[in-house]
């Protein structure tokens, strides 16, 4: 089973983790290992303090990469599941981000599957953030992080 | 006979248009249609895509394709 949002609405990933393992078509007996990845808003980037940020995106491209994203992975790792939630927007610190959440037979998959969806989406999905400083002046973020 | 092109984020307050339709001719690429859209030279870290695909500047297009202008991604 594979979910997909792209929301402009704040998300609890671990209520969506629960409400996606209720699912019917959600096959716990076969899944071995679940890994998690949240990706949170920080209130600093590069020595400012950071009071908002807005996330652009281009929608018809970003649903179809992140799809090829998460069928590579479950091609590559085997997976049994995924959900994968983005937000786009306007977010405050400490709002999730993103959430990776994967299910396979045994735990090496999960761990490598979450982290390759989570470079995979940081390096080539097409969201773009924009920064409002503490003194109110906006920037984009013109890199990611080292990780 | 015509192309569309998006441009995002920071690039799209540089060119000060979010989408443009123009002209298409055979033999068009994507390095081309900045070129005319915004009268500068293409810079080498702006990315591409085509019909939502990623592809390289010196890619030919095609009647009708959607063009996608964009600075590095920065996602997640």
């Amino acid at each position: 089973m594979i979910e997909i949002v792209v929301t402009e609405t704040i998300f609890n990933p671990w209520d969506a983790i629960q409400t996606f393992q209720q699912q019917p078509e959600f096959n716990a007996q076969q899944s071995g290992a679940n890994a998690v990845f949240v990706g949170t808003m920080r209130d600093f980037n590069e020595g400012e303090q950071v009071q908002a940020m807005r996330l652009e995106h281009y929608p018809a491209m970003t649903q179809k990469h992140l799809q090829q994203v998460v069928d590579k992975a479950v091609v590559d790792w085997g997976l049994n599941h995924v959900l994968l939630q983005h937000r786009v927007g306007d977010l405050i610190p400490a709002e999730p981000i993103v959430l990776v959440a994967v299910w396979s037979a045994h735990r090496r998959a999960s761990f490598k599957a979450c982290r390759q969806i989570m470079e995979d989406l940081k390096h080539q999905a097409p969201f773009w953030k924009q920064e409002t400083l503490k003194d109110g002046t906006q920037r984009w973020v013109e890199k990611n992080t080292a990780g | 006979m015509s192309i569309k092109t998006l441009f995002f984020a920071s690039l799209r307050e540089q060119v000060g248009q979010s989408q443009v339709q123009s002209a298409w001719q055979t033999g068009l690429t994507a390095q081309q249609l900045w070129q005319q859209i915004t009268q500068t030279e293409f810079p080498a870290n702006v990315l591409v895509a085509r019909n939502q695909e990623y592809c390289e500047a010196d890619t030919l297009l095609s009647d009708g394709d959607e063009v996608a202008f964009f600075p590095p991604v920065t996602g997640g």
